[in-house]
């Protein structure tokens, strides 16, 4: 289970949009005790070639060891990852669980026409055989 | 001798390591130290390593701010006290690009349905047009309407070879390009309005210009060539290369009101140069920046090289293989002509004598593009020096060889008029011992008047004011308007 609050949703929701027709990606940061709990975002900008944008999202290993540094330095964790599916469900493809790790949250924002609307969030087995959905809670 | 080292644990593995997020680890490489972690902790292997000897793609590791891809992998040797620091490469997607999966979606059915009504296209021909990737070179007069089109028409791959910026004085025929593009590579304007016309499409696209050089490379993931460039040298080079790979190549030209469309298509008919065996020599034609173009025309040119292409990628209809279509828009009246494949064609013919895409040079010289600057300098002078001289009371004679009509947009003062035609029979009003500058609207007309002149025998110094009036406006009188 991963608390998203709906502050942070709704400006992951924006991200999705602002990126439309190609894909947003950030970093979630956050703590985790007994569960994950968002406390702020980082849009990435997304490293996908030209012209594959659309349906591809890539933050670099560089870009990664940014975020961790910096997630360090804010005494967080990088809990998770978002992305945007643009006229496209919010359900992982082959391809998101390939790329994958264990732990991590994939939120995923689907964004059709250009106004975001489902927003779920993914988890990887640790034995990388399956994406199962992930609980979202609001914080309260 | 033993080496410790830290590795640092991302959150995701932390899990694997008991929740600690510095592990020590022993190692004279990146690679044992590694292999050495995976000992302390068996469970994370399967996400660090591919198999026994590789990391798995999205998996890196560094050494201080170095990706130790950049360095020498897994076998980078270590210090004693290093840090190593795990960092996955995060990445996703939505899947499949359009074009790789074969069935429309139900968001494309409707996008699609006018198309889908019709028997000749159907879900069979709509699904050959996803799956077609079609190259169009030029985004300019020609490239904006076939572009548009077949981006609407849901062609699944489309890309764009353009070098050039978008200028205000393209704004009166390309369409794909608005007022706020003024200035940005044309491909990238494109794209953009393609992309806002259909999402569903792959665009790919070459900020360069097509040379003898890239031709083959670009042109070779490409199903069809749509033509849409305004100079004899790529036309050639287009229908080579296009010979050379078995592509064929939708043709479109315009000149003023006139316009022409074929298709060359070296294996089933004719090729351009069974048409046009050698271009006409330079300057004869002049280009749309010389002669100006109906800006209607390239629209309507375009478009029917658009319908060419579809027919081709659908298959059925007649397409113009073999034929020439010609119109003029001025007296609006369509022409057909018939065009034989030339035995004697040198690329397509009985006995062919050009066996590959030459080079530059050729080209260059072949459209006798080079040939016409080495033969005959001339003598010139920039529109601030002509400014200076005139300042200082140096007696010239400035001649206009403009159109009545461009001389109506924006007059040169004290300028005499002769039109070219004229010059050579009028020499006579012109003074071998005063100096003369001819002067056109860009600087290249002028230079031809000046062979023309030298031909017949002209004794005195002819200069060619270098960029014309469209110089002097830029440099010079500032107020006046560039057309």
């Amino acid at each position: 289970m991963i608390y998203i609050s709906e502050e942070i949703k709704n400006l992951i929701k924006a991200e999705g949009e602002k990126a439309y027709p190609n894909e947003c990606c950030g970093v979630i940061y956050g703590n985790y005790d007994d569960c994950k709990k968002a406390v702020s975002i980082e849009p990435i900008i997304n490293a996908s070639e030209d012209g594959e944008q659309y349906h591809r999202f890539l933050i670099t290993p560089e870009n990664m060891l940014k975020a961790e540094l910096k997630a360090r330095e804010q005494k967080l964790d990088i809990i998770g990852f978002y992305h945007s599916h643009p006229d496209h469900p919010a359900a992982p493809s082959e391809y998101d669980k390939e790329h994958a790790l264990p732990f991590y949250s994939y939120v995923i924002v689907s964004v059709i026409k250009g106004r975001a609307e489902d927003f779920t969030s993914w988890e990887l087995s640790d034995d990388r055989e399956n994406f199962n959905s992930e609980e979202i809670e609001n914080e309260k | 001798m033993e080496m410790a080292v830290t590795i640092l644990i991302p959150t995701a593995l932390r899990s694997f390591t008991e929740r600690n997020s510095e592990i020590s680890a022993q190692g004279t490489t990146a690679g044992q130290a590694l292999q050495n972690l995976t000992e302390q902790y068996p469970a994370i292997k399967k996400h660090l390593f591919l198999d026994e000897e590789n990391l798995r793609d999205f998996v890196n590791v560094f050494l201080g701010s170095d990706n130790i891809k950049n360095l020498k992998g897994l076998n980078t040797p270590l210090k004693d006290g290093d840090t190593l620091m795990i960092v996955p490469a995060i990445a996703g997607g939505r899947g499949a690009p359009a074009g790789e999966s074969d069935d429309l979606s139900n968001e494309e059915i409707a996008r699609y349905s006018r198309h889908l009504l019709l028997p000749e296209i159907g879900i069979e021909g709509q699904k050959k047009l996803k799956a077609a990737k079609v190259l169009i070179i030029g985004t300019g007069g020609l490239g904006s309407p076939l572009a548009l089109y077949l981006a609407a028409a849901g062609v699944g791959t489309i890309g764009l070879v353009d070098f050039d910026y978008v200028d205000e004085s393209n704004l009166q025929r390309q369409i794909i390009h608005g007022v706020k593009d003024v200035g940005r590579p044309k491909v990238a304007s494109a794209k953009d309005r393609l992309k806002s016309i259909n999402q569903h499409i792959n665009v790919v696209t070459y900020n360069e210009s097509l040379s003898s050089e890239n031709a083959l490379d670009i042109i070779k993931d490409f199903d069809i060539v749509a033509d849409g460039t305004d100079n004899y040298q790529t036309r050639y080079i287009v229908n080579d290369a296009c010979k050379f790979l078995g592509k064929p190549n939708v043709y479109g030209s315009v000149f003023q009101f006139e316009g022409q469309v074929s298709v060359f298509y070296a294996e089933k008919g004719a090729c351009y140069r069974c048409l046009y065996p050698s271009p006409p020599p330079p300057g004869l034609v002049p280009s749309c920046a010389e002669g100006g173009v109906l800006g209607v025309l390239p629209g309507i040119v375009g478009t029917l090289q658009a319908s060419e292409v579809i027919k081709l990628i659908v298959g059925g209809g007649k397409p113009l293989i073999g034929k020439l279509l010609t119109f003029d828009a001025w007296n609006m009246r369509f022409n057909e002509l018939n065009l034989e494949k030339s035995p004697n064609c040198p690329l397509c013919g009985e006995n062919p004598t050009i066996t590959e895409v030459g080079s530059d040079e050729y080209y260059c010289e072949f459209c006798g593009i080079k040939k016409q600057e080495q033969e005959k300098p001339i003598l010139a002078i920039t529109p601030t020096e002509l400014k200076e001289r005139l300042d200082n009371g140096d007696k010239i004679t400035i001649i206009d060889i403009r159109e009545p009509h461009e001389r109506a947009i924006v007059k040169f003062p004290g300028a005499v008029v002769i039109p070219p035609g004229q010059l050579v029979r009028r020499m006579d009003e012109l003074k071998p011992e005063v100096d003369t500058v001819l002067i056109c609207r860009e600087g290249k007309k002028s230079i031809l008047s000046i062979e023309d002149l030298t031909e017949a025998g002209y004794s005195g110094k002819l200069f060619n004011l270098i960029d014309g009036i469209k110089g002097w406006a830029r440099d010079v009188d500032t107020a006046l308007p560039i057309y």
